[in-house]
C-alpha cells in the first residue's frame, strides 16, 4: 500500500495507507492508551481511553480504529485528550472495587497502571449507586468479580471468537450492563471449556484463576507427605516473563533450581511423559490405519479441548485418543514406577504439576483419571501461581543459575516432548516416532517445518510407507469447531487431527503470563514462546521420544510395550458427553 | 405494469374517487391519534348509517394533523366544497351525516372554526382556512389526511410512483444522485447530513457488490410522531423513495426498521408492500427495466439506541443494539458489511416531490443550508397539539403563537425543547430565530427528529434537562465509558441539585462532566445526551443557583424543595385535609387553623385537592 | 428488578412448541433473523422463559448467551409473564409534562405493585412506557390495547375496575 503524509503533534511522518492511528503513533514511538482494544479480536471503540485530537474532526477521535488519511494532523497529548481521560478513569473508578492492596492484579492491572500514569488522585469524585455483583467461584480454575469489571469485552471477545465457546457475554444494558452468563447462571453450569483465554486478556482483576498456591506450600510443610513437582513444557517458555523478561525468553534452568529452592522433593518434567504419550499416541494411530480403527485420530492432550468436545461435538468422542494428557500420564506414572521405585506407598505422594494451562485444575478431578487408586495428580497450579511462589517464598529468580538438571527416572526428555507446548509439536513429535516405526528407516530431517507456525489451521499430507497420511493442525477451538464440520461433511478427509484448545498451543495457554494490549497488539506472543521451546529442540541430544532412554527402560522394566495391558491402564481414560448447560430448573432465575 | 397503466388507474380514481363530481366524501381520520380519541367508533357510525347509499363514500385516511381535536371528519362534496368537523363522537356523527351528508347543510356547532380557540380561526369551515394550517407547508405529509393508505390506487392518483416511473425510464442513476445533490435535501432524522452526498458515498461500484437502502423508521424521540404519521398516512411515498434509491445507488434489498410501538403503521407498511408487489412496482424488472428491488420490515423491540443507524444495522444483524465506531460509515460497510444506506421516514417522504418537480423546486424553499420544509410534532403546553410542516426558516414564534395558537390558560412562554434528549431548549430570547438545521446547533439545541415541546412558566427547567437525562441513561446501551456511567453520574448530581443538597462545587462538575460527555461518547445517542443539561445551563442557569443556592425551585416542580402550608387567614378548621392526609402530617383543632408539619409531609398534594377554600399553598 | 421469580410452570404444550419451529424453519437461513423469530416465539409464549431459549439456540445454533443477551438488551422482550392485562403509563415528555408519574403513582397504589411485577392472581401487570406517539392526549395509559387519554389520577381506581 502507499505511504500518507500525516502529522502527529506537528512532526511529520509518512506512514503505510490504513493503518489506524494507534499504529501509526506507535511507529512515531508513542504508545497510546488503550483498554477494550485487541487487534483483530475487540475492535470496538468502546472503553474511549486511546481518544486523540485530529485536526478538524468534530469531538475527540478513536485512534484505536480510526484509519489515517493524507494530510492528517494528530495531536496525542493535548489537554483536552488529556482530560478526557482523566474524566475517563474517573468514572471507570466511580464503578470499580478499589481495593488494590488486596486484588490479585495489583503491581501488573492494566487499570491501575493508567490511574497511576494519569495520576488519578481525586478517585471519588464521582462516587454514585454501584451495582453489586456476587463473585462467581463456581468453576473450579477460575473466579469472576464483576465488581473489578470495566467492560472492556475482551474476555467475551476471544470467548466467542477464538474459542467459539461464547458462554460470558454482555447482559442486561446501560449502567446495568454486566458480563455474565446466561440466566445469570453459574460458569460451572456453563459448557464453559476452562481455557482461562478470558483471564490471560482482562485488564483488571476482575477475572482469576483459583490459586492452589497455598495447598502446594502446605503440602510441602507435611512431613508424611512427599510432594513432587512436574513441569510442563511451556512454562518455561513464558515464566521469565514474570520476572521482567522479554517475551521468548526460556528460563529452564533458572525454574527447575527455583523448585528446588521451594522445597519440591523432585523436580520433574512433563517433557518425559509427552515422550511416553508419544509412544502410546504413535502405537494408537499405527493400530488405527492398520486394524481399520475410527479415523482421523485427534489428539487428547489439551483438557480444554477434551471438555469441548465433549460439549458441543459428543458424536466425534470415538475419534479421540484414548491416551491420557502428558499431565496425567506423569501422575499415573508417578504413583506407581516411580513409587515402587523409591519405595513411598503412593498415598503419601503429592504429586503437583506446573502448566500453562488452567484447564488443568478441572483434568485433575476428571473421572477415570486416577490409576492408582489415588488422583494420577493432587494440585495443578499455572506458570502465574508458580511465579507467585517463588516470589513469596523471597527467592531471586533472575540470580538463580542458569543450569539446571531435572531429577531421575522422570526427568529426562528428547526435543519432541519439549515441542509440545506449540501448536503443531504434538503433530510433529508423532510423527518422527511415527514414520520410523511405519518406514523402518531412520529419517534424514526430524523437522516437520510443514505444520509450524502460529496459523490457526494447518495441513499437510505425508507419503508414510507408501500411504498418503492426511494431517491438519489446529488451535482455538473455535477453529477445531471449524475443523470438525469440514470432517464431518466429508469436506476433508484427515488421518490424523492435533487440536489444541488456545490459539497457538499451550505456550499461549491460559495460565501463562498476562501480558498487557499494548505488548499483546503489536508483539506475536505465541510465536515469541513458541521459538524458545523449538531452540530447546534443536539443542537437545535426542530428539524422537522413542529414542529417550528412561522411556525405554520404562517400557522394559513395567510397562513391557505400547498399548499393554499395563500401559492401558495407566495410560490411557474415557470420556463422557456432556450437557451444554447444567438443569436450568436448579437455578432461580434473577432479572 | 407500464408508465400508461398507472396512469390510467390515476385518472380512473381521480374521477371515481378522488375528485368525484358524483358522490360526497367522508374522511375518518384513522391514524393511532384518531383511534385512540375513538375514531373507530365515528367511522362504524358513518358506514353503517351510510350502506347502500351510493352517493356517499365513507373512507379511512391518515393523520390530518390537528391531534387536539381528533376525531376528525372532513365532509368533501360533489362540487369540491370542504369542511372539517372536530371532536366527532357517534352522536355527533349521526347528526352530521342527516343534517350535512344527507340535508346539504353543515353542522355548525362541530366546525373546527367553531373548536378552535384562535379568534381569526372562528369563520373557517375546514381545515385549510385555519391559522394553524394556512401557516403550513406541506411536502412530506401531502397525502396524510387527503387519501386512504390502505389503498396504492389512492396513491397512484395523486402522482405516486410516477417519480420510480421517471427515474427508471429516463434518468441515469447518477442523474439521480445529482437532483438529490442539487436539491439541497439534508436528512430529517436529527443530524442534518446532506442526504445526495450519503447516496453518492455508496453509489461506487454498482452492479457488482451487494448493497442495502435502509428506512429508519425507528422514532423514539418522546414527543415525536411525524414519521408514524407518515407510515400510518402515506406508507408508499416512503417505500417508493426507497426504491429510487436502490436504483440510485445500485441496491436490490431495502429494510424496513420499524418501531414495535407503532402496530397500526406496521400493518399499513404491510399491506402496502404487498400492493405495491402485486401491482410489480416493487419486485423484478420494475415497469420492465432491468432494475428489481425488494423489502422487507424489520420490527424494533424497544431499543431507543437503535434510532442511530449503526445501531441500527447491527440490531436488524440480530444483535444487541450497541453503535459501531465509525468509520466504515455505513455508505462503505453497512448492513451486514455492505454498502448502505439509511434515511429516516421523513426524509424518504420528501423524494419523490423532489423527483417530479425538480431540484430546483425543493431548493427555493427554506434558508441557505436549510432547504425545502421540516415536520415538527407540536406538544406540552401549547394550545394546537399536533403536527406542522413548516418552511425552514419560519421562526419559533410562529409556529408557537399562530400555528399552535399560543400557550393554554394565559401562561408565559418559557422555552421550547427541540431534539427531544439529543437537543436542548430554547428560551425566549430566540424567539425570533428562523428555524433551521445551523441556527438550532447555533443556540445549543438541535433539529432532531422534530419533537418540539413547548414549556410555560410552570415548568422547572432543571427538571426538565432532568427528565430528559432520565431517559438517555435508561437507553444507553452500556457499551461506551462515557454514556454507560458519565451520564448516570450526570443525573445523580442533577438529583442532588433537584433534592436541595447540592453546591456550587456540583454544578462545576455538572458542566464539566457534561462537556466530557459530549466530546468523548461512541456515538450520537451519548454525545449528544447532555444537551438538555448543557442548554439549560446556558439560559436558565439562575433556576440551577435557585435550587443550588436557595433551595428553592421556582416553577414550584421539584418536590422535594417545596414547603407546604396553611394559611391560618383562609383556613376555616373544617378537618377535611387532616382527615384526607395519608401520612397524618397536619395538626389541628375542629373550627381552627390547622398546620402541616413538613417532617412528616410528602408533599403528595391530597391536602390541596382536599381543602375548599384553597387554604393550601406551596411556596 | 425486585420480587420477579418465575413462579408460573412452563406450558410445554406440542402444539406451541411446534409452532415454534415452524417460525424458527421458516427463518433459519434468513441473515439477522434471531429478533425476528425471538419476537414471534414471544408471540406464542407471552415470554421468553429459558426453555424457548434454549430451543431457539439449539436450533439456530447460536449460542444461548448470545439470545440471553439480546433478550435482556431490549425493553420489548420479557423474561416473565404478563398479567391479562397489561397496563402501561405513557412518561414521554409530553405525558411527564401532563403529570402521567402521578398516574402511575396512583395505580401502583391501587395495585400494590411495581412496573415490572404482576399481581399475584396474574391479572394486571404494570409497566411503565416511552412516547406511544399521542401527545395530544396526555397523559396516556394504556390497558392492553385500550388508550385512556387525559387520565386524571383520581380516575385510576375506576378505569382499574372495569376490568377486574
Amino acid at each position: 500500500m502507499a505511504d500518507v503524509n500525516i502529522k502527529i503533534n506537528n512532526v511529520d511522518y509518512q506512514v503505510p495507507e490504513g493503518i489506524t492511528i494507534l499504529e501509526a503513533a506507535r511507529m512515531a514511538n508513542i504508545h497510546i492508551p488503550t483498554l477494550c482494544f485487541l487487534k483483530e479480536v475487540n475492535e470496538i471503540g468502546a472503553c474511549r481511553m486511546c481518544v486523540v485530537e485530529v485536526k478538524g474532526a468534530k469531538g475527540l477521535v478513536t485512534s484505536c480504529v480510526y484509519p489515517v488519511s493524507e494530510g492528517m494532523e494528530i495531536f496525542t497529548h493535548t489537554k483536552r485528550v488529556i482530560d478526557s481521560r482523566v474524566k475517563n478513569l474517573q468514572l471507570l473508578l466511580s464503578n470499580h472495587n478499589r481495593e488494590c492492596l488486596s486484588c490479585v492484579r495489583s503491581g501488573n492491572c492494566e487499570l491501575q497502571s493508567l490511574c497511576r500514569l494519569y495520576d488519578i488522585r481525586e478517585d471519588s469524585i464521582y462516587d454514585g449507586e454501584k451495582p453489586m455483583y456476587d463473585l462467581d467461584g463456581s468453576a473450579v480454575h477460575l473466579v469472576r468479580d464483576n465488581n473489578k469489571c470495566i467492560l472492556c469485552r475482551r474476555c467475551t471477545a476471544v470467548c466467542e471468537k477464538y474459542q467459539g465457546v461464547g458462554v460470558i457475554g454482555p447482559n442486561e444494558r446501560g449502567f446495568n450492563t454486566n458480563i455474565g452468563s446466561p440466566f445469570n447462571m453459574k460458569l460451572a453450569d456453563t459448557s464453559c471449556v476452562c481455557c482461562g483465554q478470558c483471564i490471560t486478556v482482562c485488564p483488571t482483576g476482575a477475572l482469576a484463576e483459583k490459586d492452589n498456591t497455598f495447598d502446594v506450600f502446605s503440602a510441602i510443610e507435611d512431613p508424611t507427605k512427599h510432594v513432587i513437582v512436574q513441569v510442563a513444557p511451556s512454562v518455561r517458555a513464558g515464566l521469565g516473563e514474570e520476572f521482567g523478561l522479554p517475551v521468548g525468553v526460556g528460563v529452564e534452568g533458572q525454574m527447575i533450581n527455583a523448585l528446588r529452592a521451594l522445597g519440591f522433593a523432585k523436580v520433574f518434567d512433563t517433557n518425559f511423559a509427552a515422550d511416553l504419550t508419544i509412544m502410546e499416541e504413535a502405537n494408537e494411530f499405527i493400530q488405527r490405519v492398520q486394524n481399520g480403527g475410527k479415523l482421523p485420530l485427534i489428539t487428547s492432550c489439551s483438557p480444554g479441548w477434551i471438555k469441548y468436545c465433549e460439549h458441543y461435538h459428543p458424536d466425534m468422542i470415538p475419534h479421540l485418543s484414548s491416551c491420557k494428557s502428558p499431565q496425567q500420564m506423569f501422575g499415573a506414572i508417578a504413583k506407581s514406577y516411580y513409587a515402587e521405585k523409591a519405595g513411598i506407598d503412593p498415598k503419601d505422594i503429592v504429586m503437583v504439576s506446573v502448566m500453562p494451562c488452567t484447564a488443568k485444575k478441572f483434568e485433575i478431578g476428571r473421572d477415570d483419571q486416577a490409576a492408582n487408586g489415588v488422583p494420577d495428580v493432587d494440585i495443578a497450579i499455572t506458570t502465574r501461581e508458580l511465579a507467585r511462589m517463588i516470589k513469596r517464598a523471597n527467592i531471586d529468580f533472575l540470580a538463580l543459575p542458569k543450569e539446571g538438571v531435572f531429577d531421575d527416572p522422570l526427568g529426562k526428555s528428547t526435543g519432541a516432548g519439549v515441542i509440545f507446548g506449540a501448536t503443531g509439536g504434538v503433530m510433529e513429535a508423532a510423527l518422527r516416532t511415527a514414520v520410523e516405526k511405519l518406514t523402518g528407516k531412520e529419517l534424514e530431517n526430524v523437522e516437520f517445518t510443514e505444520i509450524r507456525g502460529t496459523d490457526g489451521i494447518k495441513e499437510a499430507t505425508y507419503n508414510v510407507a507408501g500411504m498418503d497420511v492426511n494431517i491438519c493442525v489446529c488451535s482455538g477451538t473455535a477453529n477445531a469447531n471449524k475443523v470438525l464440520n469440514m470432517v464431518k461433511s466429508g469436506e476433508k478427509n484427515y488421518h490424523f487431527i492435533e487440536v489444541m484448545c488456545c490459539p497457538g498451543g499451550c505456550v499461549n495457554g491460559g495460565g501463562q503470563p498476562r501480558q498487557p494490549a499494548e505488548v499483546r497488539n503489536f508483539v506475536d506472543i505465541k510465536a515469541l514462546r513458541a521459538k524458545a521451546l523449538y531452540d530447546l529442540d534443536k539443542e537437545r541430544p535426542l530428539r524422537k521420544s522413542h529414542e529417550n532412554p528412561d522411556i525405554i527402560a520404562l517400557y522394559d522394566e513395567f510397562l513391557s510395550e505400547p498399548g499393554s495391558h499395563k500401559a492401558h491402564a495407566l495410560l490411557h481414560t474415557s470420556y463422557i458427553k456432556r450437557p451444554m448447560y447444567n438443569d436450568p430448573k436448579s437455578h432461580p432465575v434473577k432479572k | 405494469m407500464k408508465l400508461q397503466d398507472l396512469n390510467s388507474i390515476k385518472e380512473r380514481v381521480l374521477s371515481d374517487v378522488l375528485e368525484s363530481t358524483e358522490t360526497i366524501r367522508v374522511l375518518v381520520g384513522l391514524a393511532t391519534c384518531g383511534i385512540a380519541s375513538g375514531a373507530v367508533p365515528v367511522m362504524e357510525k358513518l358506514t353503517e348509517l351510510a350502506a347502500g347509499n351510493e352517493k356517499i363514500s365513507v373512507s379511512k385516511t391518515g393523520c390530518i394533523g390537528i391531534c387536539q381535536y381528533e376525531p376528525i371528519v372532513e365532509v368533501i362534496t360533489p362540487d369540491h366544497q370542504k369542511t372539517t368537523y372536530v371532536k366527532v363522537t357517534p352522536e355527533k356523527a349521526e347528526i352530521i351525516y342527516k343534517e350535512h351528508l344527507l340535508g346539504g347543510t353543515p353542522v355548525p356547532d362541530y366546525l373546527v372554526g367553531t373548536v378552535l380557540p384562535s379568534g381569526e380561526d372562528e369563520i373557517a369551515t375546514c381545515l385549510e382556512e385555519t391559522i394553524f394550517y394556512k401557516k403550513q407547508h406541506r411536502i412530506a405529509l401531502r397525502n396524510c389526511g387527503r387519501i386512504d393508505p390502505e389503498q396504492i390506487d389512492q396513491y397512484i392518483a395523486t402522482d405516486g410512483y410516477q417519480a420510480l416511473g421517471k427515474v427508471l425510464t429516463t434518468m441515469s442513476p447518477d442523474d439521480v444522485i445529482q437532483t438529490m445533490l442539487d436539491s439541497g435535501l439534508r436528512g430529517r432524522g436529527g443530524a442534518g447530513f446532506p442526504t445526495g452526498l450519503k447516496w453518492k458515498f455508496a453509489s461506487g461500484n454498482r452492479g457488482n457488490v451487494q448493497k442495502y437502502v435502509c428506512c429508519n423508521a425507528d422514532e423514539g424521540d418522546p414527543g415525536a410522531f411525524m414519521d408514524r404519521a407518515v407510515l400510518e398516512g402515506d406508507p408508499h411515498a416512503v417505500l417508493e423513495a426507497m426504491a429510487i434509491a436502490g436504483y440510485a445507488i445500485g441496491a436490490s434489498m431495502g429494510y424496513i426498521y420499524v418501531r414495535a410501538e407503532y402496530p397500526t403503521a406496521i400493518a399499513r407498511l404491510r399491506i402496502a408492500i404487498d400492493q405495491a408487489k402485486e401491482l410489480g412496482l416493487l419486485g423484478d424488472n420494475i415497469f420492465g427495466t432491468d432494475f428489481s428491488f425488494d423489502i422487507d420490515l424489520r420490527l424494533g423491540s424497544g431499543a431507543f439506541v437503535c434510532g442511530e443507524e449503526t445501531a441500527l444495522m447491527t440490531s436488524i444483524e440480530g444483535n444487541r443494539g450497541e453503535p459501531r465506531p465509525r468509520p466504515p460509515f455505513p455508505a462503505v460497510k453497512g448492513l451486514f458489511q455492505q454498502p448502505t444506506i439509511l434515511n429516516n421516514v421523513e426524509t424518504w417522504a420528501n423524494i419523490p416531490r423532489i423527483i417530479l418537480n425538480g431540484a430546483e423546486w425543493f431548493s427555493s424553499m427554506g434558508t441557505e443550508k436549510s432547504k425545502g420544509t421540516k415536520v415538527f410534532a407540536l406538544g406540552g403546553k401549547i394550545n394546537n397539539t399536533g403536527l406542522v410542516e413548516i418552511e425552514m426558516g419560519t421562526t419559533l414564534r410562529e409556529v408557537i403563537e399562530e400555528i399552535g395558537g399560543g400557550i393554554p390558560n394565559g401562561k408565559a412562554f418559557k422555552a421550547a425543547q427541540t431534539g427531544g434528549p439529543s437537543g436542548g431548549c430554547i428560551s425566549k430570547e430566540n424567539y425570533e430565530v428562523p428555524i433551521d438545521y445551523d441556527n438550532l446547533i447555533a443556540i445549543g439545541s438541535m433539529m432532531g427528529s422534530g419533537g418540539l415541546i413547548v414549556m410555560d412558566e410552570d415548568n422547572c427547567m432543571v427538571d426538565i434537562a432532568k427528565f430528559f437525562l432520565e431517559f438517555t441513561v435508561d437507553e444507553s446501551c452500556g457499551k461506551c465509558t462515557p454514556c454507560r456511567i458519565g451520564t448516570r453520574r450526570l443525573l445523580e448530581i442533577m438529583e442532588k441539585i433537584t433534592s436541595g443538597n447540592a453546591t456550587m462545587k456540583d454544578l462545576e462538575h455538572l458542566e464539566e462532566l457534561a462537556t466530557y460527555i459530549k466530546e468523548d461518547a461512541l456515538c450520537g445517542l451519548g454525545q449528544t445526551a447532555p444537551n438538555p443539561v448543557l442548554s439549560t445551563l446556558r439560559y436558565f442557569r439562575h433556576e440551577y443557583e435557585a435550587h443550588i443556592k436557595n433551595k428553592k425551585c421556582p416553577a414550584g416542580v421539584c418536590k422535594d424543595l417545596l414547603v407546604f402550608s396553611i394559611n391560618p387567614h383562609l383556613c376555616v378548621g373544617c378537618g377535611l385535609c387532616q382527615s384526607k392526609c395519608p401520612t397524618g402530617a397536619i395538626f389541628g383543632t375542629l373550627r381552627k387553623p390547622h398546620v402541616i408539619n413538613p417532617e412528616i409531609c410528602i408533599r403528595c398534594g391530597t391536602c390541596i385537592s382536599a381543602c375548599k377554600q384553597e387554604a393550601v399553598e406551596v411556596v | 428488578m425486585k420480587a420477579a421469580q418465575n413462579a408460573v410452570p412452563f406450558n410445554n404444550d406440542p402444539a406451541l412448541q411446534e409452532r415454534l419451529q415452524a417460525i424458527i424453519e421458516k427463518y433459519k437461513d434468513e441473515k439477522g433473523a434471531l429478533i425476528p423469530v425471538l419476537q414471534q416465539a414471544q408471540d406464542i409464549y407471552g415470554y421468553l422463559p429459558i426453555e424457548v431459549q434454549m430451543a431457539v439456540a439449539k436450533a439456530m445454533d447460536v449460542p444461548l448467551e448470545k439470545i440471553y443477551g439480546v433478550v435482556t438488551f431490549y425493553s420489548f422482550f420479557n423474561l416473565y409473564p404478563k398479567g391479562d392485562y397489561e397496563i402501561s403509563v405513557c412518561l414521554g415528555t409530553a405525558c411527564y409534562v401532563k403529570g402521567s408519574r402521578k398516574v402511575l403513582d396512583c395505580i401502583q397504589e391501587t395495585l400494590s405493585i411495581e412496573p415490572g411485577q404482576c399481581t399475584s392472581d396474574r391479572k394486571f401487570s404494570l409497566d411503565t412506557c416511552r412516547c406511544i406517539g399521542a401527545c395530544g392526549l396526555a397523559p396516556v395509559m394504556l390497558i392492553n390495547d385500550d388508550v385512556y387519554g387525559r387520565v386524571l389520577p383520581a380516575e385510576v381506581p375506576e378505569i382499574i375496575s372495569k376490568y377486574q
